[in-house]
């Protein structure tokens, strides 16, 4: 269910289509995209620890 | 000669060498087919890394993603969206696959087919849709390395097509003796190569430009000029386009021969899921490099809407110091030979193990041969093609090739899931995917997105294709069932996917 989040994330194009606030000069949409990776990758990592715990050991 | 080819060729032999080095590497029966093509299932976490990160991001990205956004704008950043959710798939789908590929000893996604459905004309369906993906994406990956010797002074055809030539040469060698185990190990070489590059551009390039905030608001006033003019933002009538775009190509990028062959060839599956974990990084690169073509829009590069692959080679050589230029430049060089060698094995594996013959799970030594055999030749009709048919045209293929790869989707990715469709009615739905993709791409001259209803909702070619594809698979399973058609032999047991 977690691995839902990012699809949400990230395909509400009208949500993240702005300008501001802008980051090291960089405008939103294109460092909202960029955080979406790293935090892409930290819900998948949440989960592989999750599951891991449960059918691996 | 120029501190900046000196560095290059030096980079580039060393490659060549490497490649061949790889014949050392490991032992194992060659003669096998997972030895030569899926380097007999022993890579662990890091060389996999490199290895799918290698092969995942192509030059073809690294240089056709950045000239993307100095043409058309936003909308060229889909890619940043689209890599991130393609990891979940990755995640969640491949990791099933391999699972199943290991107990079952597939090497490519159409022997599952074959295994699963037990049907001769889904494999051929699935096997040659494949291969037409992946045959120009590999000629693309040439055009990477024209925008490198172009840089060189190598404008006439003849020096460009014989320098293809010998560097195709080369890794059609190291390729046809080592099998996987070549493109590998020269992944760790591109993949370093790539990251001095990129983080010396970040530091570099923005700096020289006078930040961040300078170069966008520079782009944005040069793609107002550009005809259709770009934006900085994807606009309201774009959004739904951008979006199935997204999802769409995250869908694909999985299935494609290169990536089933990278993601075969690790030794666990916990190795796939550690990489879905770490490979994103190599996304954070894709989007930085993406931002080069607003950099080169800022830096005042001037190329018409045909030649916008220079756009970063220029940038490079505009404002790098000459060896550092090198170094970039032979990156792209390499990041175009690791791809273009592993996805000439995928498409030598799905051609000799279910075009040429059938898959059976004792494998015929024949096999081996014929995909060592057609690993070369596929990798010389790549050549013949980028020299003999125009970039355009290439491209327009690879997008229509995308579009078709999402119609295996149901019978690949949820045929992993589920054995309810009927496979006569999942090969139909298929043929009506290809067709309605290939009819909306050629009636809008080849773009990627079609505006259904007027010009209502406007979204990705392959998105459309594939509701159709599933209304008509599903629609005709639900008659198939009624009448009791029979649905096949699925040779799989619940007990292979666990």
């Amino acid at each position: 269910m977690l691995l839902l989040i990012p699809f949400v994330g990230t395909l509400w194009v009208p949500f993240y289509a702005r300008l501001e606030p802008a980051l090291f000069g960089i405008p939103f949409f294109y460092w909202y995209q960029i955080a979406w990776i790293v935090l892409g990758s930290l819900i998948i990592g949440a989960v592989l620890l999750l599951t891991h715990d449960r059918r691996d050991v | 000669m120029s501190s900046a080819f000196a560095v290059f060729a030096i980079i580039f032999v060393g490659v060549s060498v490497l490649g061949f080095a790889a014949s050392r590497w490991g032992s194992g029966d060659r003669t096998s087919l997972e030895e030569w093509g899926l380097a007999g299932r022993g890579f662990g976490t890091i060389v996999s890394w490199f290895l799918l990160g290698g092969d995942l991001y192509t030059a073809y990205t690294f240089v056709a993603l950045p000239a993307f956004l100095y043409g058309a704008g936003a909308i060229g950043f889909f890619a940043v969206p689209y890599t991130t959710l393609a990891f979940i798939f990755f995640f969640v789908v491949v990791t099933r696959f391999w699972v199943v590929a290991r107990n079952r000893g597939y090497v490519t996604l159409a022997d599952f087919i074959r295994d699963r459905y037990g049907d001769r004309r889904l494999e051929l369906a699935v096997a040659l849709t494949c291969f037409a993906a992946a045959m120009p994406y590999i000629a693309l990956q040439l055009v990477g390395m024209q925008a490198v010797l172009t840089q060189f002074g190598a404008g006439s055809r003849l020096v460009q097509g014989s320098a293809l030539f010998v560097s195709f040469a080369i890794v059609a060698a190291y390729t046809y003796i080592c099998g996987l185990r070549g493109p590998a190990l020269v992944a760790f070489v591109k993949d370093a190569l790539m990251y001095v590059t990129i983080a010396a551009a970040m530091v570099i390039i923005p700096a020289k430009l006078g930040g961040w905030g300078h170069v966008f608001s520079a782009a944005s006033v040069a793609l107002r000029t550009h005809s259709p003019p770009g934006t900085l933002l994807v606009p309201p009538n774009m959004y739904f386009a951008y979006g199935t775009l997204a999802l769409g190509s995250a869908c694909t990028l999985f299935m494609y021969p290169h990536s089933i062959t990278s993601a075969l060839s690790a030794k666990s599956k916990s190795v796939i899921q550690r990489n879905a974990v770490f490979l994103p990084l190599y996304s954070i690169l894709l989007a930085m490099l993406a931002l080069m073509g607003y950099c080169a829009l800022a830096a005042g590069i001037h190329l018409d809407a045909k030649h916008t692959s220079l756009a970063v080679p220029l940038l490079l050589t505009a404002l790098f110091p000459g060896w550092l230029a090198g170094v970039g430049f032979a990156a792209i060089v390499t990041g175009a030979l690791v791809p273009a060698a592993v996805m000439a094995i995928g498409s030598a594996n799905l051609f000799a193990s279910n075009v040429l013959a059938e898959f059976t799970q004792e494998r015929p030594a024949a096999e081996t041969r014929h995909a060592k055999l057609l690993c070369l030749g596929v990798l010389a009709a790549a050549l013949v093609l980028v020299l003999t048919v125009p970039v355009p045209f290439a491209i327009n293929f690879q997008l229509l090739g995308g579009a078709w790869m999402m119609q295996i989707f149901p019978v690949a990715a949820m045929g992993l899931y589920t054995r309810w469709f009927n496979p006569a009615a999942l090969l139909t739905g298929w043929g009506c995917g290809i067709v309605c993709t290939t009819v909306m791409a050629v009636d809008t001259g080849f773009k990627s997105t079609f505006a259904l209803c007027g010009n209502g909702l406007v979204g990705y070619i392959g998105f459309y294709g594939l509701a159709l594809n599933l209304a008509v698979a599903a629609g005709l399973t639900l008659l198939f069932n009624a009448t009791g058609t029979a649905p096949g032999v699925d040779r799989t047991v619940p007990a292979d996917y666990a």
